[in-house]
């Protein structure tokens, strides 16, 4: 009852399922390790193992049954991730070994992790602050390396150093405005309303700069969903082929090939993109065909990238492109014509041309589609981004503040109306990064003017 | 042995406050102090008042205490700080005849029943287990009380200043008091240093008032009172300042005496107030400033002295006058008395409760300049709220502590309570988070229902506060929906330089443009017709207060709402026996502050410096469980 106790021990897969060579699990609590070694068969027991170290062996069954080679790591309270003892378990990627090590290691009396909960008690054990926490379930969200590397650039505090800085800005500005209401009768010269204004624009200008990043931050974060659609044998589904650079959707010369909507991930410079290869769109009585059509239309209503393709041949269908554009915005919507290698001057108008079987024409097309995803903001591993959507929302609701202190003071009123604003200004960046007290506006205010009689 | 309800060590602002108010609350009291005559002495500046403290002496006005009635009496100048600037930061300020001030302490005193002045010096606490009993004195005597309030300034231990000179005393011929602090230290109390200063006091007739810039009272003077009779006042003449400012040249010689300087040299340890630095500190931390204002304040009607006010130091006493005669208009001056530093003791007050009882000790409060702050106004609101939680816990009734929403007293003892203090401690209007609505205009409508329950105020002026209540409520209704006719207004509105409106608008809408008043906007279809405008027309007062609130409305609410977010973090409580040093997921700062202060509620927590947001969640945790 005195401490923080988390006293069942947890287990999940560290890293996400289905995907990679690898699979990483992790075992955290106050029996991972003496739990692990009764189904790990090594050199040494890992009981007596010192932290950070890693061993090589089997995982095997009660019954002797080899499941497979792994490398276990172990950790000791409280230099692990969680602040607790910690295993993890390194295997090969099959999600059947996964799931087989996992169910062994319940059997033994483990809980399967809630979502979150590793992090969760390593901010408990305070191992990680509050933006680190975010950050780092954004780092387990996160598929591509851009998303890692937006992630540890929150974690390295690119962000927090930011809003700090627009903290201090806030703090000087305030300070000129309780001045001069706690200080009036002092020989000083106070703030002109222009020079304030300027200030509180000086501010508001950072907060749309970060927030300018968010359409961004939140492309590396989530990823951009990008829909193929177009007529029957357009070769929908041999982009999507060769932007995987395998088969992964059936291709035939029949129209009518792709029935159902068929989703995969790929990192195109860093930027995750959700490929949907979607049925292609006509008329028809076929039941499961016009099932197909309907999913294409969802498909279109999630992407924030709509692919429309055409070939050389069939030439882009207008009906649908009006369809799509009441579906999605038409700024959404990349218009892509097919089968170039066929036919070099096909005179339709595209916003660019490419051939699904040569290759030509996809890295314009990647261009573009990465310049929709995130509009024209350049990104540098040194800019800091709003990738959190209660960051973004912090920002928005401070800049809304300051807008309101900029038309008070900009209509006379009197600073501590101004006054009320800027607080709350202030508190919201502090929900991001912690809190402004008075304290801060009075120190600073000793610090630089001389008052006092 | 003699007892007493209560004993009140020290009569000085906070002393006088504390034990009038457990007199009339029906305790008996005893007020042990040094010197009777010096009851209610001003121990530097002649002035009530100020930005924010003249918040505090409104309020201690509406919660029935004495400051204010005492400094209506003996002011000599009133003035209404920061008029140009919205309601909520007009200060009022009076200068004060210091003599007059003290004789009517004195007078307020001898008056009171249930009150017996004890001219002794307090040299022991007498505390048994955990519960003060009683005191020794100097002369001998044990007197023994259910309760013991300690207000006794800046005299504990306390070493006077000038230049390489030091003596003990705690005011200008006053000795200091010893033994408290030792005795209290016995018993486990941390103590600290802190220093403060004061001006050298000139003669009045050794001045050349001719060349210099006169600043005269209000016109029209307001008095800090409720109960002040507006018909008979102002109760003496009143009279003007004056400024005057240092340059280069007194400059060079001050600095001169920096090797003979107190706090250079490193003989002062107690630190200092910022915002009210000494005049060599300030030419030193502000070497580009050419020149520093200087007021010269009358100390009385009669009085041959002259206060001046920006003037503070510890420099040698030749160098103070050979600087002082650099200054304009005091080429001839004649210093009567030199400035002066004075050390003292005080009890870091996270030791306190906000009751202002002691941790500590059952029955022992502290108040006033010993829980490290300064100025009058600020321990009399602390001795108010001493002497009312005492006589509270005698006599079974509940604690009485004021919210950080509710004035300018309970953002005070909060702040000194949950962020203890490293310097003296002075009032701010940037330290209320709820400043629009702590207006020194609505002191009456926020606290003074309370001083009638405690028995400090009148039955009939509370009374009439409640029926303003009442109208000011059902005007701000009235004014919410009754709607004004393009046809009926757009006259006045173009006259008074404000677009005309389409077709209706209300009266509370409209009264939102700076360019309109109230009073017109209502005139406009005749308030007279309407039984709740008729009234609140009839009521200057009310109406203001309903002006106020229309007017800025928005920023009101908006403040609220900020407020509101916080508030239920209020009533999330600690249990005082928490051991932060188990929960090792705070980090190391936080356990020991919280350890050391000891929070009552989470909000409170939040306000300790050192303890981050994740220390919270983690708190949050751990007590929902
Ligand atoms: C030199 C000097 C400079 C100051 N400068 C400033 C300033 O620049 N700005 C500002 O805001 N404030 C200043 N102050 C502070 C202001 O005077 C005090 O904040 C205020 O008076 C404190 O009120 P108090 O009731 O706590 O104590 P005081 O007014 O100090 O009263 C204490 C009383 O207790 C009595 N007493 C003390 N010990 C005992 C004992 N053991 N037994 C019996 N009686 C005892 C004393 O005789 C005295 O009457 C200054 C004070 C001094 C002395
Ligand atoms: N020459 C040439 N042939 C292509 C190209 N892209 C696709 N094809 C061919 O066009 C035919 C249809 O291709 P798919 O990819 O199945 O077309 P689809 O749009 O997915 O068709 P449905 O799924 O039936 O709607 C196949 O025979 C492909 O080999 C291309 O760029 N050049
Ligand atoms: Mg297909």
């Amino acid at each position: 009852m005195t401490t923080i106790k988390n006293e069942d021990t947890i287990v999940a897969l560290a890293t996400p399922a289905g995907v990679g060579a690898i699979a990483v699990i992790r075992v955290s609590g106050p029996k991972a390790i003496e739990t692990v070694d009764k189904i790990f068969k090594g050199r040494k027991k890992l009981s007596e193992a010192s932290t950070h170290t890693v061993h090589y062996g089997t995982i095997v069954t009660g019954e002797g049954e080899l499941i497979d080679d792994v490398l276990v790591s172990v950790f000791r309270k409280p230099n692990s991730y969680t602040g607790e003892d910690s295993v993890e378990i390194s295997t090969h990627g099959s999600p059947l070994i996964t799931q087989k090590i996992i169910e062994l290691l319940l059997s033994e009396n483990l809980r399967i992790a809630e979502p979150g909960e590793f992090t969760k008690r390593a901010f408990l054990n305070n191992r990680i602050d509050l933006t680190q926490a975010e950050a780092v379930v954004d780092v387990i969200n996160a598929r591509t390396e851009a998303s890692l590397r937006g992630s540890r650039n929150q974690l390295d505090g690119l962000l927090s150093q930011k809003v700090k800085q627009l903290r201090e800005m806030l703090i000087n500005t305030s300070s000129f405005v309780e001045l001069e209401l706690d200080f009036a009768e002092e020989d000083i010269e106070f703030v002109n309303k222009d020079e304030l204004i300027k200030r509180i624009d000086d501010v508001i200008n950072e907060i749309d700069k970060l927030l300018s990043t968010y359409s961004f931050g939140r492309v590396i974060r989530e990823g951009v969903n990008v829909a193929l659609v177009g007529k029957p044998n357009v070769g929908k589904s041999s982009l999507l082929n060769y932007i995987l650079k395998e088969s992964r959707a059936i291709v035939s010369e029949i129209p009518g090939t792709t029935r159902d909507v068929i989703r995969e991930e790929v990192s195109i410079d860093g930027i995750l993109f959700k490929l949907y290869d979607t049925a292609g769109i006509r008329a028809s009585e076929d039941v499961i065909e016009k099932e197909g059509v309907s999913r294409s239309r969802e498909a279109v209503k999630i992407s924030d990238v709509v692919l429309l393709i055409g070939d050389v041949e069939q030439k882009f269908s207008d009906d649908l492109e009006e369809e799509l554009k009441t579906l999605t915005g038409s700024n959404h919507i990349i218009k892509v014509l097919n089968k170039i290698d066929l036919k070099k001057e096909s005179g339709i108008d595209a916003d660019v041309k490419v051939s699904a079987i040569t290759g030509e024409g996809i890295e314009e097309l990647f261009r573009i589609m990465k310049a929709k995803a995130i509009g024209s903001e350049s990104y540098t591993e040194k800019t800091a981004v709003v990738s959190n959507i209660r960051h973004y929302d912090c920002l928005k609701r401070a800049k809304e503040s300051l807008q309101i202190a900029k038309e008070s003071t900009e209509g006379g009123m009197s600073g501590e109306f101004i006054a009320v604003d800027l607080r709350r200004a202030e508190d919201s960046l502090a929900e991001i990064i912690g809190e402004v007290t008075t304290d801060d506006i009075l120190n600073n205010i000793f610090s630089k003017f001389c008052i006092g009689k | 042995m003699k007892t007493y309800d209560i004993i009140v060590i020290g009569g000085g602002h906070a002393g006088i406050e504390a034990a009038s108010a457990a007199a009339r609350m029906g305790c008996s009291v005893a007020l042990i102090t040094m010197d009777k005559y010096a009851i209610g002495r001003m121990s530097c500046n002649p002035a009530i008042g100020g930005t924010a403290k003249g918040h505090l002496v409104r309020e201690i006005d509406a919660l029935g205490g004495v400051m204010g009635r005492l400094a209506d009496k003996t002011g000599i100048q009133f003035r209404m700080l920061n008029r140009s600037k919205g309601p909520a930061v007009w200060s009022p300020r009076c200068q004060s005849d210091r003599e007059l001030y003290s004789k009517a302490a004195v007078e307020e005193i001898l008056s009171t029943e249930n009150l017996e002045v004890v001219e002794d010096s307090v040299t022991d606490i007498i505390i048994e287990g955990k519960e003060v009993k009683g005191v020794k004195t100097k002369s001998g005597n044990d007197i023994a009380a259910k309760a013991v309030i300690l207000s006794s300034g800046t005299f504990l231990n306390a070493l006077m200043h000038v230049g390489l000179n030091a003596k003990s005393g705690g005011r200008y011929g006053e000795k200091p008091a010893t033994g408290i602090t030792e005795s209290l230290m016995k018993a486990g109390f941390e103590s600290g240093r802190l220093k403060t200063g004061t001006p050298p006091r000139l003669a009045k007739d050794s001045i050349n008032w001719d060349v210099l810039e006169e600043q005269p009272g209000d016109d029209n003077p307001q008095p800090f009172s409720y109960q002040t009779d507006l018909n008979e006042f102002p109760y003496l003449p009143q009279v003007s300042c004056h400024i005057t400012y240092t340059d280069a040249a007194v400059h060079k010689i001050l600095e001169k005496g920096f090797d003979e300087s107190p706090m250079f040299t490193g003989r002062i340890k107690g630190v200092g107030p910022r915002y009210c630095p000494s005049i060599e500190d300030k030419i030193v931390r502000f070497a580009d400033k050419e020149r520093h204002q200087l007021f010269l304040e009358p100390e009385g009607l009669d009085s041959d002295q002259i206060y001046l006010n920006g003037f503070s130091t510890s420099l040698p006493a030749e160098i103070q006058l050979e600087a002082m005669r650099k200054v304009k208009g005091l080429e001839n001056v004649e210093m009567v008395r030199p400035g002066y530093a004075v050390e003292y003791d005080f009890f870091p007050p996270h030791q306190i409760d906000n009751t202002l009882e002691t941790k500590l000790v059952s029955g022992l409060y502290f108040a006033g300049q010993i829980n490290g702050t300064s100025g009058y106004e600020e321990a009399a609101a602390q001795g108010l709220m001493a002497g009312i939680n005492a006589a509270s816990k005698i006599q079974g009734r509940r604690d009485f502590v004021l919210k950080r929403s509710e004035a300018y007293i309970g953002v005070l003892i909060d702040d000194l309570v949950t962020k203890s203090t490293e310097e003296p401690y002075r009032m701010f209007t940037s330290r209320a988070e709820h400043r629009l609505l702590l207006r020194q205009d609505n002191a009456d409508r926020r606290l003074m229902h309370y001083g009638e329950e405690l028995g400090l105020i009148d039955k009939e002026l509370s009374d009439q506060v409640k029926e303003r209540e009442e109208i000011i409520k059902q005007s701000i209704s009235v004014c919410q929906t009754k709607k004004l006719h393009a046809r009926e207004v757009n006259g006045y509105l173009v006259s008074r330089g404000t677009p005309p409106i389409d077709s209706t608008e209300t009266i509370s809408k409209l009264c939102k443009r700076p360019e309109l008043e109230l009073k017109e906007l209502l005139n406009v279809n005749g308030a007279e017709n309407d039984p709740v405008l008729r009234q609140l027309i009839n009521d200057s007062v009310a109406l203001n207060q309903v002006e106020i609130e229309l007017k800025y409305e928005g920023y009101m609410k908006r403040q609220q709402e900020t407020i509101a977010r916080l508030e239920r973090y209020e009533d999330l409580k600690i249990p005082l026996t928490l051991n932060y040093s188990t929960l090792n997921a705070l980090s190391i700062e936080a356990r020991e502050k919280l350890n050391k202060i000891k929070p009552r509620s989470i909000g409170q927590a939040m306000r300790i410096s050192g303890v981050s947001p994740s220390d919270i969640s983690i708190l949050l945790v751990y007590l929902k469980k």
